[in-house]
């Protein structure tokens, strides 16, 4: 059952990951972004994540893509992929490269690898230490002990990330509250 | 077929090769498309992959940190989205339907 569940969905991963890269539409291409973003969640819940289950849903097929969306939508659809061809090789070379990549990843993925030890019984996804708690409460103690200051870093980064944005979306030499076009833009 | 399909063991070779699919279609498209959205969607592909095989190596070694890590992934992807949909944004405003070829104005004019 698993593995039936594991190759519908990779089947799906792919054929989104395709559409993303080959349509021509950009909403088309936001949509199966959807599709492989869900099907990476499945992967998720078989991989025993049901917090990255939720997370992945939420922020990215919930707020990137439709952050995508909307920007999609505030700029107009431009589905013009190019007006010209500055590099002329650029395109055949690009598809070369990722099939090096490809057969790379291919090769290694053949090997034996990850042979590193176990988790200790602190860190463990499945039993280990007594009174671990389900997998929310065992990412939740890793990430507010462990990782207590990294994830201090990520509230400071996602602050500057929000005001870096309204900077820049604002229009330059104007005090914010005066431009009724971006007022709407913001809506 | 489907019994044998139903009987195999899927592990974290299998998560690996898939992600290592998902990273190439999203590094190609990434070089290929000229669309700048098109292209965020791409490095979005891109993290994917990645996150994918954090998660199945977290399962294989049983280390809860690998999902941790995973998190880090999501809150940084999320943040770059925004700052750069806001770039986006600023540079359409000056020019209309630009695409990344068009992106120039840094190249020297009398070469």
């Amino acid at each position: 059952m698993t593995a039936v569940v594991f190759f519908v969905f990779a089947a799906l991963a792919l054929a989104g990951a395709l559409g993303v890269v080959l349509t021509r539409n950009p909403v088309h291409s936001a949509l199966s972004l959807v599709v492989t973003l869900v099907s990476v969640a499945v992967f998720f819940i078989q991989l025993d994540a049901a917090l990255l289950v939720a997370v992945q849903v939420i922020v990215y097929a919930g707020a990137i893509v439709v952050l995508f969306l909307f920007v999609i939508m505030l700029l107009g659809v431009d589905t013009a992929d190019s007006s010209g061809e500055p590099l002329k090789f650029q395109r055949p070379v690009a598809i070369l490269l990722g099939l090096i990549v490809l057969v790379e990843l291919m090769v290694l993925a053949g090997h034996e690898w990850a042979t590193g030890t176990k988790a200790d019984a602190q860190h463990a996804i499945h039993g280990g230490a007594a009174g671990l708690g389900g997998n929310v409460e065992r990412v939740a103690r890793s990430l507010f002990t462990d990782y207590l200051w990294p994830f201090e870093l990520t509230a400071a980064l996602l602050v500057l990330a929000v005001v870096g944005s309204v900077l820049l979306a604002r229009r330059s030499g104007q005090a914010p509250g005066v431009e009724p076009e971006l007022r709407e833009g913001a809506e | 077929m489907m019994p044998v399909v139903a009987a195999l063991e899927i592990t974290t070779g299998y998560y690996v090769v898939l992600a290592a699919l998902l990273f190439t279609i999203g590094a190609v498209g990434l070089l290929t498309r000229r669309n700048v959205l098109v292209m965020f969607m791409c490095v979005e592909l891109m993290l994917n992959a990645a996150n994918v095989t954090f998660v199945a190596f977290a399962k294989q070694l049983n280390d809860i940190r690998g999902q941790v890590f995973v998190f880090f992934v999501l809150a940084v992807a999320a943040a770059e989205v925004a700052v750069g949909l806001a770039i986006i944004v600023a540079i359409f405003r000056r020019r209309r339907g630009a695409t990344a070829d068009d992106l120039d104005i840094l190249k020297d004019p009398t070469s």
